[in-house]
């Protein structure tokens, strides 16, 4: 089973080709530039240097979102142009759950936080006791609540993102169960843990047509948030 | 530059999303549409009185597969059968023209097929090569739309010199913002266009706007706080207001204007055919006093379909042809350049 897999969430741009339990190639770039310019040209590299002949991939998996909104946008149609071209499914993979999955065996929760902006973050929270499990599932979420909510659990955690950037002061301040931040190779999305689990997703049959493929946002956008709040207001 | 006969018809597969309509086409050798789908997302944005980039976007990643799917499947074609893939790469709003440009890419580079990125107005103007078969370059271009207003001198095919353009607002954007204060709503062009049929065009005389030492050069807002200033006015004097006559007094300002400077200009650069593209250009009194105009200069006058006028992904697809043709090609890394500039790379 042979899966190309994109990573476009956030500032970082990652792809990767897995083939059954082995990782032929990944590529990731953690820098300021336009996924846009890079992300197919990344594409492009690994298939050229790894003499992937596209017509044996079974699927593409992409880091479904949440995370910036151009950002799952840019990969979420490049994962549907090529699914269109080579006549294959998407893999939706929650890009939360992928980058706990980066923390594969952590013995505690595994805590993924992506900056949303406005005090919040994109997280979820996440266990390896006998295989992966979802303790919290993604979602956005106001930072020093979700803190809390860590604290009542009571586990070891560990963190990672670049939500963990942005908020640090706040996750400092407030929480009161041993911590870790995971370290530089582990502590951003990667698209390894977007194909691995991909390839997961693809054998229990949870695939989606390139047509229906789209990012979860897990936010309604500006303009909709605006009239739903006006609308509230009249209500009143 | 001559017209290219090639021994072999080159397809294109087009996709243009550069706003609030995510549309594919199959055109071949740049004047036949093999298919021309367009997928309009006009009334969810009317709620909010214009486009939402934000709900455009999300909209043009749902759709855009399908789109691209029926294209193919009306043109009767496969992918296989295509030469080249063109798209809209700018102007346009950056978020929705980046669901094309990636989805164009990804299907160039899994098929090994050229990728050719396309200026919206070029296609606009294109437009025209698809309805009208033996139209050829040099002609004069009047571009209407609801973001742009362009005079621009076409002298070969993918050959523009932009001899005129709007200060303030494009045209398009002057009508929907009058359309709103006189409480026609989103869009504005369609619904002044109706409303006017029942108004009288000289019931005000509204300011012919002229930008000094610029002669072709439009400007649009100060008509716009004209008819606003009009509608206060009238308001404070508790008088009632013709909505049909404001929209015939403004539409008939807006057209002198377009016309007085299309007509000028073709004098100017010795031109015996003016084209309209755009979705203004569906605009009844615009083509009927365009056309009375022409008559009267002896100058050759075409215009596309409505369905042409407005974006859609044929005009993209001619637009391509040419420049295919011409040898242009992108790479991988193209960008989606929400303030392209015409005639730039």
């Amino acid at each position: 089973m042979k899966i190309l897999a994109i990573e476009s969430a956030s500032l970082v741009a990652s792809v990767a080709i897995a083939q059954d339990d082995k990782l032929i190639a990944e590529y990731s770039v953690n820098h300021k530039k336009t996924h846009s310019q890079t992300l197919l040209p990344m594409i492009d590299e690994i298939v050229r240097m790894t003499d992937t002949d596209l017509n044996t991939l079974d699927a593409i998996a992409i880091s479904g979102g949440p995370g910036s909104f151009t950002g799952l946008r840019i990969g979420s149609a490049t994962a549907k142009g090529l699914a269109l071209a080579l006549k294959i499914p998407v893999v939706h993979v929650p890009t939360i759950d992928a980058m706990a999955y980066v923390m594969y065996g952590f013995d505690g929760l595994i805590c993924p936080m992506l900056d949303a902006k406005r005090a919040q973050v994109y997280s979820g929270l996440y266990h390896f006791k006998d295989e992966f499990e979802i303790v919290k599932p993604q979602c956005a979420i106001d930072l020093k609540e979700f803190i809390d909510e860590i604290n009542e659990i009571g586990e070891p955690v560990v963190f990672l993102g670049d939500g963990v950037d942005a908020g640090y002061h706040i996750i400092e301040e407030n929480i009161k169960v041993p911590y870790k931040l995971a370290p530089a190779h582990v502590n951003r999305q990667r698209a390894a843990a977007v194909a691995v689990l991909g390839q997961k997703y693809f054998a229990e049959g949870k695939i989606v047509s390139a047509e229906n493929e789209a990012p979860e946002y897990l936010r309604v956008s500006q303009a909709e948030r605006e009239m739903a709040e006006k609308r509230r207001s009249m209500d009143l | 530059m001559s017209e290219v006969h090639s021994e072999k018809d080159v397809l294109i597969l087009a996709i243009e999303s550069s706003c609030d309509e995510t549309a594919a086409a199959v055109v071949k050798n740049g004047r036949d549409m093999l298919s021309n789908v367009i997928s309009s997302q006009i009334k969810l944005h009317t709620l909010y009185g214009g486009v939402v980039p934000e709900i455009a976007s999300r909209k043009h990643i749902e759709k855009i597969n399908q789109v691209i799917e029926e294209a193919l499947y009306e043109a009767g074609v496969t992918l296989d059968d295509i030469d080249a893939i063109g798209v809209t790469y700018g102007p346009g709003l950056v978020g929705a023209l980046l669901v094309g440009v990636s989805a164009a890419k990804a299907i160039a580079f899994a098929k090994n097929k050229p990728l050719v990125g396309v200026h919206h107005i070029e296609g606009h103007v294109s437009a025209n090569f698809i309805e009208h078969k033996d139209l050829k370059p040099p002609f004069l271009c009047l571009i209407v739309s609801g973001g742009h207003t362009h005079l621009v001198m076409m002298k070969d095919y993918g050959e523009f010199e932009i001899i005129g353009r709007t200060r303030d607002d494009a045209a398009g954007e002057a009508f929907d913002k009058v359309a709103r204060a006189i409480g026609l709503g989103y869009p504005g062009g369609p619904k002044i266009d109706k409303a006017a049929r029942e108004g009288n065009p000289h019931a005000m005389e509204f300011p012919r706007a002229h930008v000094a030492d610029s002669p072709y050069d439009f400007s649009f807002s100060g008509l716009k706080s004209a008819v606003l200033n009009y509608i206060n006015h009238a308001n404070m004097l508790g008088e009632e207001i013709s909505v049909p006559d404001i929209a015939a007094s403004f539409q008939n300002a807006v057209v002198d204007v377009l016309v007085e400077h299309s007509m000028l200009a073709a004098k100017e650069y010795g031109v015996d055919k003016i084209v309209m593209a755009g979705g203004v250009a569906s605009n009844s009194a615009l083509r009927a006093g365009m056309q009375k105009a022409c008559e009267e200069n002896n100058l050759e006058f075409y215009f596309p379909s409505p369905i042409l006028c407005t974006d859609n992904a044929a005009m993209i697809g001619a637009a391509a042809y040419f420049e295919y043709i011409k040898g242009t090609r992108h790479g991988f890394d193209l960008n989606a350049v929400p303030n392209l500039k015409l005639g730039e790379r």
